[in-house]
């Protein structure tokens, strides 16, 4: 072999190693999408502690590379560096993190304080099994629709978890929809808020919330866990996180965990748990038309979900008292959308009467949908799995 | 000394639950199938028939079984002890190991120091660690035909039966006593409720019940609270819980009527010179996130 060929061979060699000779199309329209994604979070402030991490993992997870040359690179590829820091997705440990640091953040004072709004927050999982029932209808499997119909919960880290669980190979397509429309909550709910009420309705004052005091705040998390994971133990990794991490902050003895738990911890694994979900979406494996599927039965499920919340409350207003009414503008935040889907009922209130602030009155049926469609997460899990 | 005795008492139960979760794991520890005379079936490590005695980890943890004890005499608990040292000896979750009744444990760590009696009742337990506990035993009859097993009919929980290989009842050593290719809850699911609809309504109910019972818990624990802050009350002023004057509160609280307060308040009572002082109140519009505008939103952890 002569010098040239020598060179010629290897650079032949590193030319298939390249991801410009392994590229397709299917590359290119993520490498878009993740653009997209990026430029969505960066030029138009949408979602950017979501977006950003989402889209530059399908950045990393779409660049084309030799899948037959053992390098050790992709995010399915065993004891690779991304495959490693997947592992928190795939096996499902980086969303209970995240639930511990949701309790340390979250004040059920409002819920504490008017315990029946809790049935709003279970009410909305009707999303999860409406959808549900039409994914099935679709041809998908009881596992597959049970995990795809958990969008419906409108909880991010849910949905991750209960996907890796069900039905793992349409985890990627389920967290990327799940976060869209979580994204897209101001853009779906007031029309539908809109719909189901009545301009009497929309003007309701709802009493302020009593002041709970902070033995109550204490025996909450304690006496939440037992009774849900008592119904639903399938759901003790993702409540027994969350009302871990409430004791923690309210407690008042562990402020330093606290505070680690609601900003250093929940950062961190915010950005692996965004970079690996989205570099889990690789072309091969994303672009199908499940993919689709998923996301139409995804948006469903939100407007099945927030439509039920503020049905549930027209319905709840006709056994209550005159000067017990509530306010059917929060039902929408039975899903469980912290605190997007509140902060839309208080605006929605706010345009109607600018006098009349539902945010703490729509943060308990918020936080119950928490609770709930962690529920709801448990019980399909126990189940299916 | 108060402080002292916690400790030692959390050090204590510390301790019990700490062994206590190691014996749980050995109670998980299930005999699984038996073969007493072995002419054409397994062959071990050396190409040898014999015998053969499969252990099941029915736990969904791996477990350790070095020292577990495996016998077949009632009066000799301790007669083959497991030996330490073997990785082998570190069950999967739900996996099976087999050990070797042929009387010739220097070939090796699974190959046990006692025979199986063919035409007789053939008694087999295993001990834990301590040779006092048994953790489960089975009698395997007398008529148990050659290469054919006595063995639960599900792995671990099942009831004892005779496996001759006919049918389903296969011969299964170091593996399932069932053998299953799909999830049968999923199955189950697929054909006994095709539209989702009793899914649908078993879990609402469940959903509903555990908020509802949630939302009633916290209903009685608020009464109790208001009954005892009264109590407190009417017993700080003296006097008896009835006599108490009902405090009354606005029909609504709106936030311009406790400003006008406010002001008013801040008004009369302030005693400093008037200052030059613009109060600029800006609504931000900013498409906040879960993700980014929790903290803004809710109360700050407290602080000391």
């Amino acid at each position: 072999m002569s010098f040239g060929d020598f060179l010629a061979n290897n650079l032949h060699q590193f030319w298939i190693l390249t991801g410009f000779h392994n590229a397709t199309w299917e590359h290119f329209v993520m490498l878009a999408v993740g653009l997209f994604f990026i430029w969505l979070a960066i030029k138009k402030d949408f979602e950017p502690m979501l977006l950003v991490p989402i889209g530059f993992g399908i950045l990393i997870g779409n660049i084309p590379f030799n899948t037959t040359a053992g390098l050790d690179v992709g995010i399915y590829e065993e004891g690779s560096v991304l495959n490693i820091l997947y592992n928190g997705v795939s096996a499902g440990w980086y969303p209970p993190l995240i639930f511990l640091g949701i309790g340390a953040m979250t004040d059920f004072s409002a819920l504490i304080a008017n315990p029946k709004l809790m049935l709003i927050g279970a009410a909305a999982q009707f999303g999860i099994f409406g959808a549900y029932m039409v994914a099935l209808l679709l041809g998908f499997t009881p596992d597959q629709a049970g995990a795809i119909a958990i969008i419906g919960g409108a909880d991010g880290p849910t949905a991750i978890f209960l996907s890796s669980k069900l039905a793992p190979n349409l985890m990627g397509a389920i967290a990327v929809s799940a976060y869209s429309y979580m994204a897209l909550v101001p853009v779906i709910q007031p029309p539908l808020m809109r719909l189901f009420t009545t301009k009497k309705e929309r003007l309701i004052k709802m009493k302020p919330a009593r002041a709970v005091s902070q033995n109550e705040k204490i025996i909450f998390p304690i006496l939440g866990l037992l009774l849900t994971c008592f119904v639903v133990p399938s759901g003790i990794p993702l409540l027994g996180m969350l009302f871990f991490g409430n004791l923690l902050r309210e407690c008042g003895v562990c402020t330093r965990l606290a505070k680690t738990a609601s900003n250093a911890l929940t950062d961190v694994v915010t950005i692996l748990l965004g970079m690996t979900v989205g570099a889990s979406t690789q072309a091969s494996e994303f672009l199908t038309p499940q993919t689709i599927g998923i996301f139409a039965l995804g948006f469903m499920a939100f407007i099945i979900a927030s439509s039920s919340g503020v049905l549930f409350v027209k319905l709840f207003n006709l056994f209550l008292p005159k000067h017990k009414k509530i306010n059917p503008l929060i039902g929408n935040a039975g899903v469980s959308a912290v605190p997007m889907s509140a902060r839309i009922s208080n605006n929605l209130g706010l345009e109607y009467d600018p006098s009349n602030y539902l945010l703490m009155h729509a943060m308990g049926p918020n936080v119950a949908g928490v609770i709930g469609s962690a529920v709801a997460a448990g019980v399909l899990l126990g189940f299916l799995a | 000394m108060k402080r002292i005795c916690i400790t030692v008492l959390v050090a204590v139960v510390a301790l019990i639950a700490a062994s206590d979760a190691s014996a749980q794991g050995r109670r998980g520890l299930r005999l699984n199938e038996v073969m007493v005379t072995n002419d054409s079936s397994v062959v071990d490590d050396y190409g040898r028939r014999s015998a053969w005695v499969e252990l099941f980890n029915s736990t969904f943890a791996p477990l350790e079984i070095s020292s577990v004890f495996i016998t077949d005499d009632p009066s000799n608990p301790k007669k083959y002890p497991v030996p330490l040292g073997d990785v082998n000896t570190r069950i999967p979750k739900r996996q099976h190991v087999v050990f070797w009744a042929d009387g010739q444990p220097s070939k090796g760590t699974f190959h046990m120091n006692f025979t199986l009696r063919q035409g007789q009742d053939n008694w087999i337990g295993v001990y834990d660690a301590d040779g006092k506990t048994l953790i489960d035993e089975v009698v395997v009859p007398a008529s148990l035909a050659p290469n054919t097993t006595y063995a639960r009919s599900e792995d671990g929980t099942g009831e004892w039966e005779v496996r001759d290989g006919s049918g389903a009842r296969h011969v299964t050593p170091s593996s399932a006593n069932v053998i299953r290719d799909t999830n049968s809850k999923v199955e189950m699911f697929a054909e006994r409720d095709e539209n989702g609809f009793g899914m649908t309504v078993m879990a609402m109910a469940i959903v509903f019940s555990a908020l509802l019972l949630l939302s009633v818990c916290f209903y009685v624990i608020s009464k109790i609270g208001e009954h005892y802050s009264k109590g407190n009350k009417a017993k700080s002023h003296g006097a008896k819980l009835q006599e108490l004057a009902r405090e009354e509160r606005p029909d609504s609280d709106s936030g311009e009527a406790i400003a006008a307060i406010a002001m008013a308040l801040h008004e009369h009572l302030d005693a400093h010179d008037r200052e030059n002082t613009v109060l600029t109140i800006n609504k931000v519009r900013k498409a906040y996130s879960p993700w980014n505008s929790k903290i803004y939103n809710m109360r700050q952890a407290p602080r000391h």
